[in-house]
């Protein structure tokens, strides 16, 4: 932890809805926040960006203390240096973009004439030159969010927050306006969080992922090390991975309902066990042979998913199987229809809980 | 009408039913022709004549003074109020919302006697003024505008308030993020985004202010050149027998009122 990082531990109390959360980034260091609607991720940043006082904690930035609710400290949003760019970007629609950059410049007292040619520089940098005097109607997608950036830059925030900065674009221009935001924020020496629906958003511009759910940061780590070992079903299903919770005896987890995996390796105590779509089997009737890694459901849904079709199985142990859309027609799935689910041991990740 | 038979679609019966159609009629009726009316009895060839006289140039221009002093006055004091009203958290808000809006359903002659016992030469403020520094205001051209921002502001408080309500906070956010002060996010971002709202309300307050005539007879009274704004005149004018002037007068009031309420009558029921 640098003494020019963020350090949060909040306590958010509205009614029904609590947030808990404890939060270090590094400066340079580029978080990204996940998380389901309605898990917190925007009180979070309300709290980070000054909007929405703490019930309880402590924010603290670059080594000042921006909030500690026991002492009754609080530094209102204008004063905190922490950016914020939206999902809808939220240019101000009477002003022209290089009036829009120098507004955090010309807030600061900053004359006219300096703020001007400091945004002109600012939106150089973001590869907008010469579109000064356009009004951010007359923008594209990819260039209202280079400006919302810009903006939020140009007055050198020592925390940036996105919020889902590349929800509004088409899926055509979000690959490369995703490259350019990477590049922005490898250059960037303050903290950065993005928030994101999206995993490959998450996995491109994070050094780290952070995972809120109903208040709670559920799981943190480096992007490649969340994917392959997700914590809660959300985050499995979100990089596209089966969860189930079990109990291990060596080679051996009791998953419930009268089912026990077979694991490539010893474990003991409560695992995640994690395998993906394509390596599950669905059959009719019950497979012949091996007595594990076999469980009942019931087909809930089809959806077409790339070349294969996502089979939805609901029951005691639920499970998503990629199947080829030949199987489909050889199994006759449909929905309501029972099947049989089975893995191989060889397909699947258990580790400690 | 023809629109309504022809605008039948495959399918659907888009005629008006009777039963909606007769009363709708009744009631256009009832508002359309009075109006018809004085233009049917106008005296069209002593038009120019009876416009250019000096009685009447003489109120149409206290007319336009007031009420554009009043509209300033309502604009200067009500947009923050509604600002106030929009955005303020305090206890008693709802009741503050209420009480701007009572000269709304007010008859403008209580409005006029309210103004009198509160700014009158015995009044509660106006025996304070007239102490102090002298100042009387019933009967003078002050008295005009200040019942005509009373009649008029309230107008003007609800179009701003509901385009405060409408204005996305989240710009104003942004805005703080930056290192905005509150007066700077105000005056920068929230009046910007509110401005055709203020233009809308500013134009109908006006609107109002220039057919004011209750609170004005009663607080500011009828003197020529100082108080004796166009209502009054055509008042005075039917009282005098002359409803040939009183036509006139009606007719150019109503010629103004149309041309703002057709102009206004979208942003107007939206902003509602």
């Amino acid at each position: 932890m640098s003494p020019e990082g963020l350090e949060m531990d909040v306590v958010v109390d509205r009614g029904p809805f609590v947030l808990d959360v404890s939060v270090r980034i590094d400066a340079g260091e580029v978080v990204a926040l996940l998380g389901p609607n309605g898990a917190g991720k925007s009180t979070l940043l309300g709290v980070l960006a000054g909007l929405i006082r703490p019930t309880a904690g402590r924010v603290a930035l670059a080594g000042v203390t921006l909030d500690d609710v026991a002492t009754g400290q609080h530094v209102p949003a204008r004063g905190r240096r922490v950016g914020l760019v939206v999902q809808d970007y939220l240019l101000f629609g009477h002003m022209t973009v290089v009036e829009n950059v120098a507004f955090g410049l010309r807030a600061r007292g900053i004359p006219r004439r300096r703020a001007r040619e400091s945004a002109a520089r600012t939106l150089e940098r973001v590869g907008l030159g010469g579109l000064d005097g356009r009004k951010p109607r007359e923008l594209s997608g990819g260039q209202a969010q280079r400006v919302a950036l810009a903006r939020a830059l140009v007055v050198e925030p020592r925390l940036l927050l996105l919020d889902e900065p590349l929800a509004a674009l088409d899926a055509g221009t979000r690959p490369a306006v995703r490259a350019e935001l990477r590049r922005h924020l490898a250059g960037y020496s303050g903290c950065a969080i993005v928030v994101t629906h999206d995993p490959l958003e998450a996995m491109v511009l994070g050094d780290r992922l952070v995972v809120v759910e109903d208040g709670r940061v559920v799981q943190a780590g480096p992007p490649a090390e969340v994917a392959r070992h997700p914590g809660t079903d959300y985050v499995a299903r979100l990089v596209g991975l089966n969860l189930l919770q079990g109990t291990a005896r060596g080679r051996t987890a009791d998953v419930g309902a009268g089912t026990v995996i077979a694991l490539a390796h010893e474990e003991h105590g409560p695992v995640h066990i994690a395998f993906s779509p394509s390596a599950v089997v669905l059959s009719p009737h019950r497979p012949d042979g091996s007595a594990r890694n076999v469980w009942p459901g019931t087909v809930q849904d089809l959806e077409t998913h790339g070349d294969l079709v996502r089979v939805t199985v609901s029951g005691a142990l639920p499970v998503l199987a990629d199947v080829t859309p030949l199987a489909i027609a050889d199994l006759q799935l449909a929905p309501g229809m029972p099947v049989w689910a089975s893995v191989k041991a060889s397909e699947i990740t258990a580790y400690p809980a | 009408m023809s629109r309504a038979r022809t605008s039948a679609g495959p399918g659907a019966d888009r005629r008006v039913p009777v039963v909606l159609l007769v009363p709708a009629l009744v009631g256009l009726a009832l508002l359309v022709v009075p109006m018809a009316g004085l233009a049917w009895r106008a005296p069209w060839g002593r038009f120019p004549e009876l416009l250019t006289s000096d009685s009447v140039l003489t109120a149409l221009r206290l007319s336009v003074t007031t009420a554009t002093s009043a509209t300033v006055l309502s604009v200067l004091c009500g947009v923050p109020l509604a600002w106030l009203l929009a955005r303020g958290d305090f206890p008693g808000r709802a009741l503050l919302r209420g009480l701007v809006t009572v000269p709304l359903v007010l008859p403008p002659v209580i409005g006029g006697v309210a103004l009198l016992v509160a700014f009158g030469r015995q009044g509660v403020i106006g025996g304070w003024l007239d102490r102090t520094f002298g100042l009387s205001l019933p009967f003078t051209t002050g008295a005009v505008v200040l019942s005509q921002a009373f009649v008029a502001m309230p107008y003007l408080v609800i179009a701003v308030e509901g385009a405060f309500r409408g204005a996305d906070r989240r710009y104003e956010d942004v805005a703080a993020t930056l290192g905005a002060s509150a007066w700077t996010v105000f005056r920068r971002i929230t009046l910007p985004a509110v401005l055709p709202g203020v233009a809308a309300g500013a134009v109908l307050c006006w609107a109002r202010a220039l057919g004011e005539f209750g609170a004005t007879i009663t607080f500011a009274g009828s003197f020529p050149g100082t108080t004796r704004t166009l209502p009054l005149e055509a008042y005075v004018a039917i009282g005098a027998g002359d409803t040939d002037m009183a036509i006139v007068l009606s007719l150019m009031m109503i010629v103004v009122s149309v041309v703002i309420l057709v102009g206004l009558r979208e942003r107007w029921v939206n902003v509602r």
